[in-house]
């Protein structure tokens, strides 16, 4: 078992709310993955910005003097936003790539969640509550995001091992259910020069889609690939800079619902994660089909 | 009439009044609201009582259900009236994956759609669908019967034992074992009787159905099918 949920807002008054809500919803799923948690949340962005976010198991020490020191190495200033143990680091968005090498050389500790123009992403082991807590999520906004509950069942509980995973830049994806090709393809993957922080089978289908990507492929039809690229069972959720994606296998025994009304687009592994939106009763609520990508981009 | 508001007394109290009432009880009509998607509404229920479900409901809702009729104005979630024994499970919405399932007796009705699985593994359990059922529905099914007024999805009747199914719309593909059979006078009376009962006979009439069922090929072990098993 898993829990997911996704929201994507078409409406921007809702955009201040958006951490709150998906809050809520990430701790009504609180019994279907009680062992880590995470959310990506997709801000607008800043023109010739970006964000790098990162974690580390020493905050205290790791992130003293990040912002100035990561703003030496570049040239240029960078902001550093604290969050418990991730950090949002500021950076210009044509030395984005920079700042992740020189990170890697000044605090080798630490470990990249996310990077890109708008995504943020903050994954711990714990409760969701506490996860979501201790990073403020509620206080967030944003324009749609992901959050996931993990009952960890193809690899180990740790920080790396939560979702959502981050394979490209503002690109993230969570998982409910289990790849059974993971290593084949992973063996793939790397061969076509991706690279790997875990032994998580949901990494590789992230890195799949990112892959599929950087090929210029469409967000749909990458999505697509999956179903006959990856075996195994699952519920992928998406998200891209501008865009929100869902895809189940075939068999489709993992649960999904989703629900659209003229303000958002929403995801829940179950109805019970949806029901405090705003003009629920009067959503339009279904099950996504099996073997069949929905996508919404803005 | 028994309000109970399941967000402020949550759901072990509901569960524990209603297993309360056995045999003879004055307290028969029930009225639960903000279900909010909960599990196992009203599961294992055994009293003649009439229960109505104001909203959505997750898990299992009327799961093990005796006697009771259980009505729910909103959607169901996966497993809603699993392994009913008797009575009547009425859904104004759709229902999500294998509703119905191992159901021993009684009566399923969902107004809206059902997903896939549905009546997997039924055992003498009716389940009446207005819209369409989604893949692997009746997957092992032994007896009862199945009436979809729309479309069954992939896989129809997979390794299907005794149980009878009905479809008006069209058949994705039949599962393996699974035949279409000749619609004789007893099929259309019982038809008839199902369509009342399920709510769904202005909605339809039982010459507009075509019969599925088991070709009986599979279940009694035959050399030449190994393939298939």
């Amino acid at each position: 078992m898993c829990g997911i949920v996704g929201l994507f807002l078409k409406d921007p008054k809702l955009e201040p709310q958006l951490g709150a809500m998906l809050t809520d919803m990430l701790i009504t799923m609180t019994d279907r993955g009680p062992d880590s948690a995470g959310i990506a949340i997709y801000g607008r962005p800043v023109k010739g910005r970006a964000k790098l976010t990162v974690q580390s198991s020493q905050p205290e020490t790791d992130f003293k003097n990040l912002a100035k020191d990561l703003g030496k190495s570049l040239g240029s200033p960078v902001k550093a936003v604290i969050k418990n143990t991730h950090a949002v680091l500021d950076v210009p968005a044509r030395k984005l790539d920079a700042a992740r090498s020189a990170l890697t050389q000044l605090r080798p500790n630490c470990r990249v969640m996310s990077s890109g123009e708008s995504i943020e992403i903050f994954k711990e082991v714990g409760l969701p509550k506490d996860v979501a807590a201790r990073f403020g999520v509620s206080k967030m906004s944003g324009t749609h995001g992901i959050g996931h509950t993990r009952m960890a069942t193809e690899s180990a509980v740790t920080t790396m091992g939560a979702h959502p995973f981050s394979t490209g830049a503002d690109q993230c994806l969570v998982h409910n259910g289990s790849l059974s090709n993971h290593n084949s393809v992973r063996r793939e993957l790397k061969r076509a020069g991706m690279t790997f922080e875990t032994e998580n089978d949901t990494e590789v289908a992230a890195a799949f889609i990112s892959h599929k990507l950087q090929e210029g492929e469409k967000l749909g039809d990458a999505m697509q690939a999956t179903l006959t690229d990856l075996d195994g069972f699952f519920t992928f959720v998406v998200g891209t800079h501008n865009g929100f994606g869902v895809v189940r296998d075939p068999i489709a025994c993992k649960p999904a619902v989703m629900a659209e009304t003229d303000q958002y687009v929403a995801f829940g592994s179950e109805y019970r994660a949806l029901v405090n939106l705003p003009g629920i009763d009067k959503a339009r609520v279904w099950e996504p089909e099996p073997a069949t990508v929905y996508f919404w981009e803005r | 009439m028994q309000t109970f508001d399941l967000g402020a007394q949550g759901l072990r109290a509901l569960n524990a009044s209603l297993h309360a009432l056995k045999g003879q009880t004055n307290m028969t009509a029930w009225e639960i609201i903000n279900p909010k998607g909960s599990h196992a509404i009203a599961a294992g229920v055994d009293a003649p009582i009439d229960i109505t479900v104001r909203g959505s409901t997750g898990y299992y809702c009327g799961g093990m259900n005796k006697q009771a009729t259980i009505r729910i104005v909103g959607s169901a979630g996966p497993g809603v009236a699993e392994n009913m024994m008797s009575g009547t499970v009425i859904i104004d919405g759709d229902a999500s994956q294998y509703a119905g399932a191992t159901g021993r007796g009684g009566l399923l009705v969902i107004k809206g759609n059902a997903s896939s699985r549905c009546g997997i593994s039924m055992k003498g359990i009716d389940i009446v669908v207005h819209g369409n059922i989604g893949h692997m529905s009746a997957f092992m099914a032994q007896s009862g019967n199945l009436v979809v007024l729309g479309n069954a999805g992939e896989a129809l009747g997979d390794s299907l034992y005794e149980a009878r199914l009905f479809v008006r719309g069209s058949v994705k593909t039949l599962g393996t074992d699974c035949i279409e059979k000749a619609m004789r006078p007893e099929h259309l009376k019982l038809l008839e009787d199902l369509l009342r009962r399920g709510e769904a006979d202005a909605k339809a009439k039982p010459e507009q159905f075509r019969r599925y069922g088991s070709a009986r090929k599979l279940y009694t072990f035959n050399i030449d099918n190994a393939s298939d098993y």
